[in-house]
């Protein structure tokens, strides 16, 4: 049984190999680029719009929505890459729906490559908004005494990021498949749906967790309170 | 019993044993967790959204745990490196 789309391969030379999870991910790219493309072709700011504007509105305005609720002051910075995120990994959920297609989130190359992205993100981001010294003094923020454990903190939920997701849409693949083979009938179905659910869930909490992530690194220090004016 | 058997025994057994005892504690934690969302959602309604985005992320965060024990758990039944080395050496011979 095949543990992740890893191991379907369509063709090889050497050690090049292309492989279902590439390409599912260049397919999953294809749609939103070129979708996203022929929608905002003719933006109209009047109140008659396309409906897939409007679509694309709702979308990008609840993720800016759920950025500023965590706490990033400026969501339109963070914009591009959170929802980036959330975009490619929902709708790599939600096309389990169709036959054949295996997502390239249960593939543990895939969620990865998702978990060092935020990984170098958050510094990034945090160098961006405090500049390199008060960035690198974050990391002794209690006391000095913390510096390993945060950088350990770090790694270990860069690795809790990729697991999650991965063995989340993982599980779900390989119990529809176990399930096709004993009761073929409308179990896998209910299964299915339960798989598109956390799968949304699943795209979601990533995102969120990127934020609360970088929203953390970018955190304004709070300046020394003034000492009161002597009378 | 020889290598072969006894790599085939501790894999299947330490599989069972871990999903089986790693789902425990999850379980138990999300069920605190949900319980104490529906009381707070009872004191003050207003902040249901906010309620419901922090639970279904400390949700999550308790459930990656039990998904460590069942990633572990395939590992150990379809991607064995140990039972793939002595299959390796059994196919050699």
């Amino acid at each position: 049984m095949r543990l992740s789309p890893d191991g379907m391969i369509f063709w090889q030379h050497g050690f090049v190999k292309l492989n279902a999870t590439i390409v599912f991910t260049w397919g999953l790219m294809f749609v939103l680029a070129i979708g996203s493309k022929l929608i905002t072709r003719k933006l109209s700011v009047d109140l008659k719009r396309s409906r897939w504007q409007n679509l694309l509105e709702i979308v990008v305005a609840t993720i800016e929505k759920q950025i500023k609720d965590v706490g990033l002051s400026h969501p339109e910075k963070y914009l591009g890459f959170l929802g980036t995120l959330f975009l490619f990994i929902a709708l790599s959920n939600f096309c389990t729906i169709f036959p054949g297609y295996e997502p390239p989130t249960s593939s543990l190359s895939t969620t990865t490559a998702l978990a060092l992205s935020v990984f170098l993100a958050v510094p990034l981001f945090g160098i961006g908004e405090q500049g390199l010294g008060g960035y690198l003094k974050s990391y002794a923020e209690p006391t000095l005494l913390m510096l390993p454990f945060n950088i350990i903190s770090e790694l270990s939920r860069t690795l809790a990021l990729a697991v999650r997701l991965f063995g989340n849409m993982m599980s779900g693949v390989m119990i529809i498949g176990i399930l096709l083979t004993i009761t073929p009938f409308i179990f896998p179905i209910v299964m299915t749906v339960l798989g598109l659910l956390t799968g949304m869930v699943q795209a979601y909490i990533f995102f969120i967790l990127a934020a609360v992530y970088i929203a953390a690194a970018t955190r304004v220090r709070k300046a020394k309170p003034e000492p009161p004016p002597q009378t | 019993m020889d290598n072969m058997t006894l790599i085939a025994v501790a894999s299947i057994v330490t599989a069972g044993l871990t999903i089986a005892l790693g789902s425990v504690g999850p379980a138990l934690g999300e069920g605190r967790a949900v319980a104490t969302a529906l009381s707070s959602l009872a004191q003050q309604p207003d902040a249901a959204t906010t309620i419901t985005r922090t639970l279904f992320v400390g949700l999550a965060m308790i459930e990656s745990i039990a998904i460590y024990c069942f990633v572990v758990s395939m590992i150990l039944i379809f991607a064995n490196p140990f039972w793939n080395h002595v299959i390796a050496q059994t196919a050699g011979k």
